[in-house]
């Protein structure tokens, strides 16, 4: 790796001094033609690509208030400057939100406003050249959509809608990026972003299931494709094999299991994530989230939940009801869809959990807003619920709990680095570099309040920590599920001896 | 006479440019769909929460707060201090002046001096802060120019040289009322109204559409109620019939 292999912790919030195109040669593998022309988008580089481009501008600026509004909206007050973790672990000026807005903020200039066509130099406005395209690449892969900056910007602007819509435009004049178009493809042919078929995911959970009967004595089942089951639940598919997931969808099983749930998961529809938000197609979002709604038809279930994973939650609470909706056919008794954390607290909230504490006691934990929890969607009936009930849950399960710095959590919570499609290995220096104010803040608790281990209830954060956390000095153990915790405190009832042995011969004699 | 001719033709075409330029450009706003719920989340659940939201936004610029404490109050203190300023000049086009206009006389006099404060301020962070001096271009630096402009010439003629203000007010009445009457042809107040005017036909072409654009905003002015309420925007609707589309 190269030299930012070992990182000094910053002091919190020590704002870089500006180092102009450090980063401009960050950016990801593009996307192969196949890859390209399987979610409909040309293959490479098209001849006109200016005029493409440009044309394909103009009508995102007629479909979206949001890309319209910004684009206009900006006053250069420098609120958002120094908001983003891409900046402040890289010092690059170009990863400040409005930096990076402008970069397609010029270009609308330039095509799109008086202002720009006849006096470009006064305000900013350039022609669309292949350095902006490259700008373009770069940049807007270095931004994760955490919505971080626009929380802060007195106008509400969004940095990640413009990352989407500039994704946008790229796909379509045949730049894409590899890694979150090749997923899509995986997702649309096999249902998930692994790729992991229908028979190797049965047997993956059957698997589970025996592990967990030989850890707790209880055969906690996982059930795959069950017709009629109540509960539908969509989980990341890291979640079936990558630790620290699996540890939540044990965690997730011996809920429904204590609760008497029926529930399934779905071969079809075995991804919660939809990365199509990242590369900001609302048709392809569409088409991945109607594969969930097909799901829950054919297994005829009532409710449909979510696993842990953070943009997959924002797609689900914010955007499924668009996209798929209406979700009339399920039991109007539940939203649609839920959280697994709305469900699980709100079985420990009627007394239907029986949890041991003290089985958390080796260690203190800390919590990670993910960003697109905690910015772009909501759990239970109250703003904020989507932090109030996942410190709930934990504090029902664990005696030592302590938050990082205020500014650090909640809205104000710090993208692990890794979101917004950025999850690959050609993107690790930027992933490294913006994970450092996550870490700073992590640290800090490590040191002052002797916290041994960080909750996440998003697959991207736990695959993103426990890949960088090493570089900053903290074990890749260190980051949890939440489920996880849960799962360790929940005192399943071990039926009597023989009932067991019953059970296993059958299954033996089944097999 | 021509110096009143011209400049009251003036105020006729930049009324009529920032009427119509402001008017297209809401238009346009409040006709483009939003397709997806996008409000920053924690988000108010109902229509009057959005309200309030909208309102601690635009009266306290409440994200601006959380963002910078510096650049809240200078923004603040400038864009109340106008807010008096504007209001107070409504005197001059008001006969018999509205006693609520009286009532802010004394505050409004002195709101200049705040507003050229916050101005400089705010100038003052576009060369001094690094990052918001790479963040500044050449429009910037002469939106502020033109506003330290206006300010300064209008507390020029309030405290140093006083111009005709009977006169002045004549001329404005007679714009409202179509009986022009002669503008005092004083350097001072030549330099103010220029200034107004090309403020008035740079507004609805700039970034001072800020002004209506956070109304638009959709991360600040949705209901975070998706799950209650599906919405959908009609080119978004089209789709849910295409063959591929709906089941
Ligand atoms: S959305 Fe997040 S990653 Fe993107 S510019 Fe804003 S703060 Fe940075
Ligand atoms: S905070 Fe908003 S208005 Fe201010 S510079 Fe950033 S994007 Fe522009």
């Amino acid at each position: 790796m190269a030299d930012y292999e070992t990182i000094p912790i910053n002091t919190l919030f020590e704002i870089p001094k500006l180092n102009p195109g450090v980063m401009k040669e960050s950016s990801p593998f593009v996307a192969a033609p196949a890859h390209q022309e399987a979610l409909g988008f040309p293959g490479e580089l098209v001849d006109n690509w200016q005029e493409k481009a440009i044309e394909k501008l103009g009508e995102l600026l007629e479909k979206s208030r949001a890309l319209r509004v910004y684009m206009d909206g900006c006053v250069k007050c420098g609120a958002c400057t120094d908001k983003c973790h891409y900046f402040l672990g890289t010092g690059d000026p170009k990863n400040m939100p409005v930096a990076r807005q402008d970069l397609l903020r010029k270009i609308y200039r330039r095509y799109f406003t008086f202002s720009g066509k006849y006096f470009p130099k006064l305000v900013g406005a350039e022609d669309l050249t292949k350095e902006v395209l490259d700008d373009w690449y770069s940049y807007f892969h270095q931004c994760s959509q955490c919505r971080r900056c626009s929380v802060y910007c007195p106008y509400g602007i969004d940095t990640a809608e413009i990352s989407m819509a500039a994704r946008e435009i790229m796909d379509h004049i045949g730049k894409g990026q590899k890694y979150c178009n090749e997923i899509l493809g995986k997702v649309h042919k096999i249902g998930n972003n692994l790729g992991l078929p229908e028979k190797a995911l049965i047997n993956t959970l059957e698997d589970l299931e025996e592990d967990i009967e030989d850890e707790t004595g209880v055969k906690v089942r996982i059930p795959v494709n069950e017709k009629g089951a109540d509960i539908l639940l969509v989980t990341p598919s890291a979640d079936f094999f990558a630790e620290p997931h699996i540890d939540g969808l044990i965690g997730y099983a011996k809920v429904f299991h204590q609760a008497g749930a029926s529930w399934t998961v779905s071969s079809y529809a075995s991804e919660a994530a939809n990365f199509a938000m990242f590369i900001g197609s609302y048709e392809q979002m569409k088409l991945v989230a109607e594969r969930i709604r097909k799901a829950a038809q054919d297994l005829g279930v009532k409710r449909i939940i979510f696993g842990e994973c953070g943009h997959a939650w924002r797609v689900a609470y914010s955007f499924m009801n668009t996209l798929a909706g209406p979700f009339d056919f399920l039991d109007p008794a539940y939203p649609v869809p839920q959280h697994i954390c709305e469900y699980t607290w709100d079985l420990i909230q009627k007394d239907k959990l029986t949890l041991d504490k003290s089985a958390n006691d080796h260690m203190t934990l800390t919590f990670h807003d993910s960003c697109n929890v905690a910015r772009g969607s909501r759990m239970g009936d109250t703003p904020g619920g989507q932090f109030e009930i996942p410190r709930a849950i934990i504090k029902a399960v664990c005696n030592n709990f302590v938050d990082m710095a205020p500014d650090t959590i909640k809205e104000g919570t710090f993208c692990c680095g890794g979101g917004g499609g950025l999850l690959t290995d050609d993107l690790m220096e930027i992933r490294t570099k913006g994970a450092s104010p996550r870490m700073t803040a992590l640290q800090e608790v490590v040191k002052d309040s002797g916290v041994t281990h960080m909750a996440a209830i998003c697959a991207i954060c736990k695959t993103q920590f426990a890949k960088i956390m090493p570089t900053y000095g903290i074990g890749m153990d260190r980051i949890v599920s939440l489920h996880q915790l849960v799962s360790n405190a929940i005192v399943l009832d071990v039926p009597p001896e023989d009932e067991v042995e019953a059970e296993t011969n059958e299954d033996v004699a089944t097999a | 006479m021509l110096l009143s001719t011209i400049f009251a033709v003036l105020f006729y075409l930049a009324t009529a440019f920032l009427v119509v330029g402001l008017a297209y450009k809401i238009r346009l706003y409040a006709r483009t769909p939003a397709p997806l719920k996008i409000p920053t989340t924690p988000a108010p659940v109902t229509q009057t929460g959005v309200v309030l939201r909208m309102f601690r936004e635009v009266a306290f610029f409440e994200s601006l707060f959380k963002s910078n404490k510096w650049t809240w109050l200078f923004g603040w203190v400038f864009h109340f201090a106008m807010l008096l300023v504007v209001l107070r000049h409504l005197r001059y086009f008001t006969e018999p002046v509205w006693s609520w206009v009286n009532l802010i006389q004394p505050f409004g006099k002195y709101a200049g001096f705040a507003m050229l404060a916050g101005l400089l301020a705010l100038w003052a962070r576009r060369f001094l802060v690094e990052r918001v001096r790479y963040i500044s271009g050449p429009s910037d630096h002469l939106m502020l120019m033109l506003l330290v402009g206006i300010a300064a010439s209008g507390l020029m003629m309030k405290y140093v040289v006083h111009t005709d203000i009977v006169a002045l007010k004549a001329f404005a009445l007679g714009l409202i009322y179509f009986n022009w009457q002669p503008l005092p042809a004083d350097p001072v107040l030549i330099l103010h109204l220029s200034l107004v005017l090309i403020l008035m036909f740079v507004f609805p072409i700039s970034k001072l559409l800020h002004a209506p654009g956070v109304f638009f905003s959709p991360s600040r002015n949705q209901v975070d109620n998706p799950r209650e309420k599906r919405h959908l925007a009609p080119w978004a609707a089209a789709l849910d019939s295409e063959p591929n589309g709906g089941e």
